[in-house]
């Protein structure tokens, strides 16, 4: 038939964006496995298995307590701050479990970059912001360090506004600006993964938009995982859409599916506001 | 399988989309009637109720409007997901094709008064029947909607053949007729006009229907549809 010719012809009508995103990057960065965490004898994650496509973004949605925000502290470790904490299982990233033993912290952290709900800029000054975490893992001259500073600032879409004042004291940037701060400073010791933990909640409309465009810049060269309380941004920002319950992953889903014909009950209860 | 929902945390929300529901039975209720008094007119030959018909019409494009704005404001107002947005884009499709149907009821109406003047060719029983089946598929596309049954849509999706039939047979009748005597030329097209505006209210109901099934489960009907109409290919030989 004539139609079908068409059709076939122009299979790209529409493009990525309008067709059904089942089409999720399959390759892997982080494979979560039989993932359990444990607040002293409180079991917060239960068996969770997830893959983190790589350069995709990974939105997490659940109610408060489900364990998302568990789930993205597991995946750098920052329980291992707190006695009483533990994780069994494994979370795989090139072949290695970076909860297992045999991965130093350090190294696990400049791979694993986060950036947490309150902007958590260092009292310094902007240039050493974003130089402190590299003098951690890296030894550059001046020059390298001024190129790194302005490729990270470049990156997180705040280096116009600051390339004046470098060495004015972040404490007087907008809550805005400081999230971007942080952002860059997680990017500039070039992380392959970077995890984003409510990291607008705490900004007006126009500075989580910005954030929001900066996710998708960001990308096209870091794997990213969100945790978000706000459905619309998973709906915006995520390639692929996690939602926890009661500590529990109970669908994993493309973002279009999960937002228009989600497979679970207590999915659509949730993302349509039904409870939680 | 209409799933069991509890209901919105947010209670206006849920009276907003039951209201919307309402107002798209309502609806349907007066694209069926509208149907109904068109075939009705014609088969009694009745210019008085093909012309209230005809100027209900209105009412029906109203209420088109009205479901449209309504769906807008919702979809600003609480940013719908899944369940909910599905039924708000399905209402919006479904009063489309409500209004779509409602034109076709309103020129059959209004041809129904030109063939009332003109002497009677054949029998319309074909029409009654016509009008009837397609008036049960509107009606169960609408009590789907209602009930969130995808079953029973997927049911009215596939029962458009009866009337593609039924349509092929008045087609290759009225055919007949002209070439008879070119005196029945005129009543015989207005009423193949009818017939056809019949058949596209058919397709609009199973239209309803398959939206109606992607809005209660998500998920798409194939893309075939069970049909029959060959009325495109029809040719009658002239007698010598």
């Amino acid at each position: 038939m004539g139609s079908t010719d068409i059709a076939a012809a122009d299979t790209n009508f529409g493009g990525m964006q309008a067709r059904s995103a089942e089409a999720i990057n399959t390759t892997s960065r982080i494979s979560v496995r039989n993932l359990d965490f444990y607040y002293g004898a409180n079991k917060a994650l239960k068996s969770i298995n997830l893959e983190l496509p790589d350069r995709q973004v990974t939105g997490m949605i659940g109610p408060s307590g489900c364990g998302k925000s568990t789930l993205l502290r597991v995946l750098n470790r920052m329980y291992s701050l707190y006695p009483g904490q533990r994780a069994e299982g494994e979370v795989l990233m090139d072949g290695r479990n970076m909860i297992g033993g045999d991965v130093d912290l350090n190294e696990l952290r400049s791979k694993i970059g986060m950036v947490f709900q309150k902007p958590t800029p260092f009292p310094m000054t902007i240039y050493d912001n974003i130089a402190f975490g590299i003098k951690l893992h890296e030894k550059l001259s001046k020059s390298e360090m001024d190129d790194r500073v302005e490729w990270a600032l470049s990156r997180a879409a705040i280096w116009g506004e600051v390339k004046d004042r470098l060495q004015t004291s972040a404490m007087g940037l907008s809550g805005g600006q400081q999230q971007r701060l942080c952002i860059a400073r997680s990017i500039a010791v070039r992380p392959d993964v970077m995890l984003f933990d409510e990291p607008t909640s705490a900004l007006d409309p126009i500075s989580t938009l910005k954030i929001e465009e900066l996710i998708d810049e960001l990308k096209r060269d870091f794997t990213i995982c969100i945790v978000t309380h706000n459905m619309q941004q998973a709906a915006r920002c995520a390639d692929q859409v996690a939602f926890f319950y009661l500590g529990e992953l109970v669908e994993v889903a493309p973002a279009a599916r999960m937002f228009t014909a989600p497979k679970e009950l207590r999915t659509q209860e949730y993302i349509t506001g039904r409870f939680g | 399988m209409p799933m069991e929902q509890s209901d919105h945390i947010v209670r206006s929300y849920d009276e907003q989309l039951k209201r919307l529901r309402d107002m798209v039975a309502r609806m349907g209720g007066l694209a069926e009637r509208q149907v109904n008094d068109a075939a009705v007119a014609l088969t009694r030959r009745d210019a008085a109720m093909a012309s209230e018909v005809i100027a209900r019409d209105a009412a029906l494009d109203q209420m088109e409007r009205e479901i449209e704005a309504f769906c807008i404001r919702i979809l600003a107002t609480r940013q719908p997901m899944a369940i909910d947005l599905r039924i708000i884009v399905a209402a919006m499709k479904v009063s489309h094709n409500l209004e779509r149907i409602g034109d076709y009821a309103r020129n059959a109406a209004k041809r129904s008064i030109v063939v009332a003047q003109q002497p009677v060719i054949g029998s319309l029983n074909g029409f009654t029947r016509m009008a009837r089946l397609v008036q049960e598929n509107l009606k169960l596309a609408i009590d789907a909607l209602v009930n969130d049954d995808a079953e029973a849509a997927q049911r009215v999706w596939a029962a458009d053949e009866p009337v593609d039939d039924v349509y092929n047979g008045i087609f290759r009748e009225l055919l007949t007729f002209m070439m008879e005597d070119p005196r029945n030329i005129t009543a015989a097209t207005h009423l193949l006009f009818i017939a056809k505006n019949l058949e596209r209210i058919g397709d609009h109901a199973t239209n309803i229907a398959e939206t109606i099934h992607y809005a209660v489960r998500g998920d798409n009907l194939p893309e075939d549809r069970p049909k029959s109409d060959s009325s495109a290919y029809a040719v009658v030989r002239p007698r010598e």
